[in-house]
């Protein structure tokens, strides 16, 4: 439910015109990976949707590996311990963010005591409780967050980002 | 939430698209950027691109086949819509591809009819008409500006008119703008009543370097890459100046140097050295706010004492005697040899422990890790980088001059791995006739205009309202003044010109200000003007800077201006020319024909009128083939197809820059003297909270543009005060509240955010915001040679309510890294 609310900030953003407009009607075979001979160009990325883990895979503030949307672009998966907005499952704690520094890409670190990504390559932090907020450094943009969805089994699914990952024109990679 | 941009991919920059050398225009670093035009149904794919790289892959870190939506915009080249992507020139020496949180969102900040960004910025002249602006031809306006400034002007009588011009570089100022301006207000005429854009009057900020014979720009950026120390003194080089930090002082610590950090607070650099250097290997100095001279003096005293001295430098290269220049008006102290300076500044180590608030052992250290040889009997190398801290801190002339003192008494100047240097705030770009003329020390302008001075007001991308000292009243007066002038215009509407001037005219005798504000952006003092001009920046325009380390290139125009926006030259260029007429129209030949020599097609020409007559080898052609590297200033030649610039200044040992003819460089006699500007210490005993002020990584050096940013403003909707959270308690403050600071002189705004670092009832708030102007509580006290001291102000603070929702939303975690 809460995760509407990314979809909603998309919307305004392609509804102001803006690039997203000008990317979406240019990459005309833009499409999953592995999908690349599909014949229909959608205006806008198809994400996977990918089981990440299930509810009870998941320990408070201690965060798991994960890929997203392919192996080759590292996240995080973390369940907060507190709710927080664009939080997923049923305690509204559940979050997953790349790890990959949207600076220059280097690999960060989590630090479970005041639950932030910490980057070693030039020291931007970005806060896994404020939706990937940089709280300082070099990177142009807030963290990439993925989207969350939890099945009835428990099942997390990741089925979206919100910023362009680090490393990558597309966020699904085309062929 | 925070903002994103859901941009989940972005067009791919084709093979052949127009690749154009940039060097960023926002900070002093200059870093190299490229940027990329390509026409708008064209674009590259995963396989065929400008990198000739796989993008269908993953790409690592550090690579130079990405870039983020920051880097991205549509915008009009030749009249057509082109992608646009500028981002980091890995082959530049400055940055090495790396980008910073502000440079790497310039294609973000250009105007775009298409992606909607930088609305604000100005497209058209527009002119005080029927109780609001409106917009007209460059004809029509300047037209109005010339006959109402002719009006109070005349011949060797141009004191009427005020002029409030930049001075830098980047940005929308560089060699041919500066030169432009300077051309008519210094050549054409002899502007007495000006001043620059970050202070209240006409002069240099380090008088007392140039004095002691020292260029304040005499090193290159990778003497700090072979340095054994690196003493900071007032200044935040990870975020002020971040790809120096970056690229060049992390380098010099990776090769083992130490680092002197001399800053009231613990900043985001002292964490970083750490993070870098090891701990032990950074000494952070917290000085108490304002005691830099005696800092300075004490090291001074006790480095000399050791015997820690180049004792040949001194006797080859400075002053011989005692005092060479005595102590006067123009001069805050004497200037003098190495044991006159001694004498002078004499301070034991008691003492400076005293009025520092330092241990004596960490007071030897510094001098230790600044002077004392190494093992091996060899002289220890350290480099010296100072900024706004004691720019605009307490008692300027000696807080520089006496910092100079150490790095001249140890031969730390015109040698490798030395320097004594300004970091710096926006690039360099000056050349202009003398300033002679304007006096020393120059005209407090803002103190004049508030006591009534001046009829005509000609602003060049200054904006008092955010950047002065005694803001508030400033405000008060400068509204009133102007009012006069829009409430005599909207009475006689409809009015010919001729009316309309006389109207105008009548106003400014009554106490009224005309008027002329020149600037890409409605500015906040530009809400006074009553003709109002637009400029454009760099990129909009080919544009010549230098960096902190005289580092000369030319940014190649990569885009059409904004509407019929022009280049501040060629603005300059049109009121000449509409000056030159009006006089002559009205029979004042002689003076008429001070203002010939303008008939300049492009900005090249303003280029070619001004710096390259000071330096024929350096032309438009020569320094595009220079690309990003560029050439170091000054230019002594041209040899094998490039420029030959100057590796760092003063490697002979001969010192000019005071004007000497024996080349000998002065040491500063300054002795340790208290506060230094009038109401300081007054306003310190009667208010609780130091409000330190200063910069932010974010948006230092383009929050103009920052203003419609949305990745910025909900970062921080409204300016940050950095406070320590028992004080926060004290007050009943939580994070995010909404405070006002209040003293003697006015009040502001700023949103609450816990600094744990932060010393007890010394806070610190950002400087320059365009909603919450610090300058509003600066008292008007100003040092020796009219040099503000923003840096000293205190006031008390209270809770105005809680957190707006958009001030709720953000995050109050700390600034420093953790791994
Ligand atoms: S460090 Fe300065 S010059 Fe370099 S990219 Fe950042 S703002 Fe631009
Ligand atoms: S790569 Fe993370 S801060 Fe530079």
């Amino acid at each position: 439910m809460k995760c509407n609310r990314l979809v909603d900030v998309g919307r305004r953003q392609f509804l102001r015109g803006g690039v997203l407009g000008v990317a979406g009607a240019a990459a005309a075979t833009v499409m999953p990976a592995g999908q690349a001979q599909a014949q229909t160009a959608r205006a806008m990325l198809d994400y996977p949707s990918t089981k990440l883990a299930n509810l009870a895979d998941l320990k408070v503030n201690e965060p798991m590996d994960i890929g997203y949307p392919d192996a080759e672009s590292p996240g995080i998966l973390l369940k907060l311990g507190t709710a927080v907005e664009g939080g997923a499952g049923p305690d509204g704690d559940i979050v997953a963010y790349t790890v990959l520094c949207p600076h220059k890409g280097f690999y960060m670190s989590y630090h479970a005591a005041d639950k932030t990504l910490n980057c070693p390559g030039h020291f931007s932090r970005f806060d896994c409780e404020k939706g990937g907020q940089q709280v300082w450094g070099h990177a142009t943009q807030n963290l990439p967050q993925f989207a969350l969805r939890v099945d009835d089994k428990g099942d997390i699914y990741a089925e979206g980002a919100d910023e362009l990952i680090y490393g990558r024109l597309s966020n699904v990679l085309q062929g | 939430m925070a903002y994103k941009r859901n941009i989940d991919r972005l067009p791919i920059i084709p093979a052949g698209a127009k690749e154009h050398n940039v060097t960023c225009h926002y900070c002093i670093v200059g870093c190299g950027y490229k940027a990329y035009t390509w026409p708008l149904k064209k674009q590259g794919t995963t396989d065929s691109n400008w990198m000739g790289e796989d993008l269908s892959k993953q790409q690592g870190a550090e690579t130079e086949a990405w870039y983020a939506p920051s880097m991205y915009n549509v915008v009009k080249q030749n009249g057509a819509d082109v992608h646009l992507v500028i981002k980091p020139d890995v082959n530049c020496q400055v940055n090495s591809g790396l980008g910073s949180i502000r440079g790497a969102r310039m294609a973000e900040n250009r105007r775009s009819d298409v992606t909607g960004s930088q609305k604000q910025r100005l497209t058209d002249p527009m002119v005080w008409r029927y109780g609001t602006w409106q917009p007209t031809s460059w004809d029509d306006a300047l037209d109005l500006v010339a006959r109402v400034t002719a009006r109070v002007i005349d011949k060797d009588n141009e004191n009427d008119l005020y002029v409030s011009m930049f001075d830098h570089g980047g940005s929308a100022g560089g060699y041919e703008n500066t030169w432009g301006t300077g051309k008519l207000y210094f050549e054409s005429m002899k502007v007495k009543h000006c001043r620059i854009h970050n202070r209240p009057a006409y002069m240099s900020e380090v008088h007392s370097s140039r004095d002691m014979g020292v260029d304040e720009l005499n090193y290159n950026y990778a003497d700090y890459e072979v340095t054994d120390t690196i003493f900071l003194v007032g200044t935040n080089p990870m975020e002020c100046q971040t790809n120096l930090f970056l690229n060049h002082m992390v380098k010099g610590m990776q090769n083992g140097a130490k680092v002197v950090i001399s800053d009231p607070r613990r900043t985001v650099t002292v964490d970083s050295c750490e993070q870098v250097a090891g701990a032990e290997n950074v000494l952070h100095l917290p000085i108490t706010t304002g005691s830099d001279v005696a800092l300075h003096n004490t090291l001074f005293t006790y480095i000399a004492d050791q015997g820690w001295v180049d004792a040949d430098f001194i006797a080859k290269s400075t002053f011989q005697g005692d005092v060479a220049v005595a102590a006067d008006s123009a001069y805050p102290a004497s200037l003098g040899s190495f044991e006159a300076a001694r004498v002078a500044c004499k301070m034991s180590l008691a003492d400076g422990a005293a009025a520092t608030g330092l241990t004596e052992a960490q007071l030897i250290q510094a001098a230790e890790w600044i002077a004392k040889p190494k093992e091996d009997g060899s002289r220890r190398k350290c480099v010296t980088g100072y900024e706004k801290g004691i720019i605009w801190g307490n008692d300027n002339y000696r807080a520089i001059g006496s910092l100079l003192n150490i790095g001249l008494a140890t031969g730390n100047v015109g040698r490798e791995g030395g320097g004594v240097c300004r970091l710096g705030g926006h690039q360099e770009g000056y050349y202009r006739p003398s300033d002679a003329h304007v006096g020393r020390p120059a005209p407090y302008i803002d103190q004049l205009i508030i006591a009534g001075g001046g009829k005509v007001h000609h602003i060049w991308a200054n904006d008092h309202f955010k950047t002065t000292l005694n803001a508030s009243e400033f405000k008060r007066v400068y509204n009133r003044r102007s009012n006069m002038v829009k409430e005599a215009m909207d009475a006689r509407a409809g009015a010919t010109r001729e009316e309309m001037v006389d109207a105008i005219v009548g106003a400014i005798n009554a106490g009224g200000l005309f008027v002329v504000d020149v600037d890409i952006i409605h500015s906040q003092i530009g809400q006074a003007a009553h003709v109002i001009l637009p400029a454009v920046e760099s990129g909009e325009m080919n544009l010549t800077s230098m960096n902190g380390e005289r580092r000369l290139r030319l940014t190649e125009k990569y885009m059409d201006a904004p509407g019929s926006a022009k280049p501040d030259c060629m603005i300059a260029a049109g009121i000449a020319q509409a000056l030159e007429r009006v006089l002559r129209e009205e029979g004042r030949t002689e003076y008429a024909d001070q203002f010939k020599g303008y008939d300049w097609a492009s900005e090249e020409d303003s280029f070619m009128d001004g710096y390259n007559k000071g330096n024929p080898e350096v032309t438009y052609e020569r320094l595009r083939a220079m690309g990003n590297d560029g050439v170091l200033e000054p230019v002594t030649g041209f040899a094998d197809g490039k420029l030959v610039g100057t590796n760092r200044l003063y490697e002979d040992g001969v010192f000019k820059r005071h004007g000497r003819e024996d080349g000998k460089a002065l040491f500063c006699m300054g002795e340790w003297r208290g506060w230094q500007a009038a109401g300081k210490a007054q306003q310190q005993a009667n208010h609780r909270f130091l409000i330190n002020n200063g910069r932010a990584n974010m948006n230092w050096q383009n929050w103009f543009l920052d203003q419609g940013n949305e990745f910025v403003m909900d970062r921080f909707p409204v300016p940050f005060i950095q406070i320590n959270p028992d004080d926060m308690a004290d007050l009943g403050i939580k994070a995010g509240d909404m405070v006002e600071v209040h003293n003697d002189m006015g009040a502001t705004q700023a949103l609450a955010y816990p600094e744990p670092t932060a010393k007890r009832n010394e806070t610190f708030m950002v400087f320059g915001a365009p909603n919450g102007a610090q300058g509003n509580i600066v008292n008007p006290g100003v040092n020796e040679l009219i040099l503000p001291d923003y840096k000293h102000t205190w006031a008390n603070i209270r809770k105005i309510s809680d957190a707006t929702p958009a001030s709720a939303a953000v995050s109050y975690k700390s600034w420093e890294v953790e791994l």
